[in-house]
């Protein structure tokens, strides 16, 4: 599904990935977790093809096919999504609006039809129920005024609509409270399936109670320095990343 | 590469050739011989077969021209123009005068078909929803067509060429011709007064509310022609109309000059809602060519309670100048003035608004959004004024620019002045540029870098496009889309 190879990237000559390698098969969820500073953030970037980091070795697959060339715009069309972590307000530009462009959009590069109205509406409204999103939020331009939890919850809402092959939250869990979490974690817990993977990326093991990894994985200095199964993320919250680091170093 | 790094690689490659309205009818023009002198404005004079009084009235203009000076303060910048290198009348050779459609010649009706203006009544009533828009079409000099007169006539309204209003009309002509923008206003309005060809001329009953929205649809075909039309629009007390104008020009190597004068009056209770969406040849990506858009354009909110309403979506022009004002006189009028300006390639844009309080209680609102992108310059330029007797006068005023790439120039000059203490004036401007995070987050979602700017910039400047016409909004915005062709990866 993703495969990560020994990937190396820097930004303005500062080396952020230190050959990185992971893999995330069909039907799993995958977590990364680290200290601040170890490159998590970025690596999301890099695999959605932001523009500002170069990629110096190393390649990534997406369903066996290399996606380093492609623009951002082709990649998600092929399936992979992010959630970002400090989602982007678009002023004037209702979120209706932009869900429809967007669904559009990677219908278009797909040589799919476009949606019809009424279908959309009737789609969008069935998901946005479910994630406690209000009609009222929709008419309202992206992001703009939306607390922390209502971004997070409308990234959840536009990758159900996307229906990715691959979907990469990015501290999804950051900002939110308790009932927000969980509202959240349902969303992607319903998306989970035997044909979508998942990379979780987050500080803290709470999140992981309720969105349930089978692969755990500490990432520092550009790397992983150590993968193992949901435990792994237990022993985190006990002892810190401190000894692992330096076990790594 | 950076997506800022593409932006400016696609910016550099900016073609014009997006521009859809370029081609020329092959059609034979009568035109009147190049140059200007008195015999030229007798001659346009003796085209439209006028009144004396009109004659004198042009060639007063025409001998106050002469001892002017070409204004250079607005922030563009052009060779200087020949005016004895121009004709000034072209008329297409089948037309001798008003004519029904059916003995309109069929290459004019086609002509106007591929710019997408409905002129046989027939077919606007079979297309979508009823929305019926009567046009009237200048071609080069002269009107071609006007449509549903006779209905309008039901209600009293009176909508037919200005050459027609000289004859059918002439008590109202005279009265109101020149009485907002005098013929000593300006240095191209009063080129305009002398050599004005053709244009609109709308009168609005007391108590009528126009049934159907009217407009003029302006179009230049003929080669080293200026063109100079002249619209005046009359509302009479409590009476309304909503009002829009379109512009385009094949493409041509040389620059033309387009040098019209507007004049609205709204008497007391009524009011004038009137919109544009120029789209003047752009010139080519080199500067080559284009429209010089040289335009007085201004509105007096003559009685109480009155309204003017200015609405505007600029695209096209080699050069832009126009500042569409609202005298605000009758106490509680109200002037608005809301406008997209994009521009691309070499454009420039110095364009704004005058709001000039002298009645009590007048308000007035200004929503300027310029957008500039490649190597264009992009000005607002607006004036905000209250007269020692305008008390309790208000003005809010929001400037936004939005830059894309970095080879272009958006500059806010705003002149405020008040000479009463209880006038309240407020002014916000912003500049800001489209942001990498949200071209990527856009992106991300799956809009190419194209769609995502075209998404991002109706963002912008969603406010003004709420206030177009719901048929022109959505031509606007597919224009909005057309005009920033290239200038992203």
């Amino acid at each position: 599904m993703l495969e990560i190879r020994n990937l190396h990237a820097e930004i303005d000559g500062k080396k952020i990935l230190n050959g990185l390698t992971l893999s995330v098969p069909a039907g799993e969820v995958a977590a990364i977790m680290g200290p601040n500073g170890s490159g998590k953030s970025t690596l999301s970037y890099i695999v959605a093809g932001r523009s500002d980091y170069t990629v110096t070795a190393g390649e990534v697959l997406l369903n066996g096919e290399d996606i380093l060339k492609l623009p951002p715009h082709e990649r998600a069309a092929r399936g992979l999504f992010l959630a970002f972590q400090y989602p982007v307000e678009i002023p004037g530009v209702t979120t209706h609006t932009f869900l429809r462009t967007a669904m559009n959009a990677q219908r278009k590069t797909r040589g799919e039809e476009e949606l019809k109205t009424a279908d959309f509406i009737k789609i969008m409204r069935a998901a946005a129920d479910k994630l406690s999103i209000s009609q009222e939020m929709l008419r309202r331009p992206l992001n703009v005024g939306f607390s922390g939890g209502e971004k997070k919850r409308l990234e959840v809402l536009q990758m159900t609509l996307l229906e990715p092959r691959f979907g990469i939250l990015d501290e999804t869990d950051s900002g939110l409270d308790i009932d927000a979490l969980r509202v959240v974690s349902d969303g992607v817990n319903a998306l989970r399936s035997k044909e979508r993977g998942f990379l979780v990326i987050t500080h803290y093991q709470r999140l992981l109670d309720y969105i349930k990894p089978d692969s755990v994985h500490v990432m520092s200095n550009g790397r992983i320095i150590k993968s193992g199964g949901p435990d792994l993320a237990l022993e985190l919250e006990k002892h810190g990343y401190r000894d692992i680091v330096a076990n790594a170093a | 590469m950076a997506a800022v790094l593409e932006t400016l690689e696609t910016v550099k490659s900016v073609d014009v050739d997006a521009y859809k309205y370029g081609f020329v009818t092959d059609i034979e023009s009568d035109r009147a011989p190049k140059g200007l002198n008195e015999d030229i404005v007798r001659f346009i004079s003796a085209k439209k077969n006028e009144p004396s009084w009109l004659t004198e009235w042009r060639l007063d203009a025409y001998r106050r021209w002469l001892t002017m000076e070409e204004p250079t303060w607005a922030r563009v910048d052009y060779p200087k123009i020949d005016y004895q290198d121009l004709y000034y009348y072209a008329a297409p050779k089948s037309m001798s005068g008003p004519k029904s459609l059916d003995e309109v010649d069929p290459e004019l009706l086609r002509t106007y078909e591929k710019l997408g203006i409905p002129l046989r009544e027939r077919e606007v009533l079979a297309g979508v929803q009823g929305a019926r828009v009567a046009v009237d079409a200048v071609f080069d000099s002269v009107s071609v067509a006007t449509t549903f007169r006779e209905e309008l006539a039901k209600s009293g309204v009176i909508f037919c060429p200005i050459s027609e209003a000289v004859h059918s009309h002439p008590d109202l002509v005279k009265k109101y011709l020149g009485s907002v923008v005098p013929v000593t206003d300006n240095y191209f309005a009063s080129l305009n007064s002398a050599v004005f060809s053709d244009g609109s001329f709308v009168y609005i009953p007391p108590g009528v509310r126009c049934p159907m929205e009217l407009s003029t649809y302006f179009r230049i075909n003929e080669q080293n022609t200026g063109q100079f039309e002249r619209t005046l629009i009359i509302a009479d007390k409590g009476s309304y109309v909503s009002y829009l104008e379109g512009c385009t020009a094949p493409k041509r190597d040389e620059n033309q000059l387009h040098a019209a004068v507007v004049e609205l009056i709204a008497h007391d209770d009524a009011e004038i809602k009137y919109s544009t969406v120029q789209n003047w040849y752009p010139g080519d990506s080199e500067g080559r060519g284009g429209i010089y858009n040289f335009v007085t354009k201004r509105g007096d909110c003559r009685g109480a309670n009155s309204k003017i309403s200015w609405t505007q979506v600029e695209t096209g022009s080699a050069i832009t100048w126009k500042y569409p004002s609202c005298i605000l006189r009758g106490d509680n009028s109200r002037g608005e003035f809301y406008s997209i300006a994009i521009s691309n390639g070499r454009q420039q844009v110095d364009s704004g608004t005058k709001m000039l309080h002298l009645g009590k209680n007048t308000t007035s609102r200004i929503i300027s959004k310029g957008i500039s992108a490649g190597r264009s310059s992009n000005t607002y330029r607006g004036q905000v004024f209250a007269h020692r007797k305008a008390s309790g006068a208000r003005n809010f005023t929001n400037c936004d620019s939005l830059l894309i790439g970095n080879a272009c120039g958006a500059h806010t000059v705003p002149y405020v002045e008040s000479r009463n203490s209880s006038a309240q004036f407020e002014h916000e401007a912003t500049t800001s540029k489209i942001s990498e995070d949200q071209l990527f987050y856009c992106m991300q979602r799956g809009l190419s870098a194209e769609e995502a700017t075209a998404l991002i910039v109706n963002g912008f400047v969603r406010d003004v496009l709420q206030q177009l016409p719901m048929e022109f909004a959505v031509e606007a915005q597919k224009l909005i889309a057309v005009s920033l062709e290239g200038s992203v990866g």
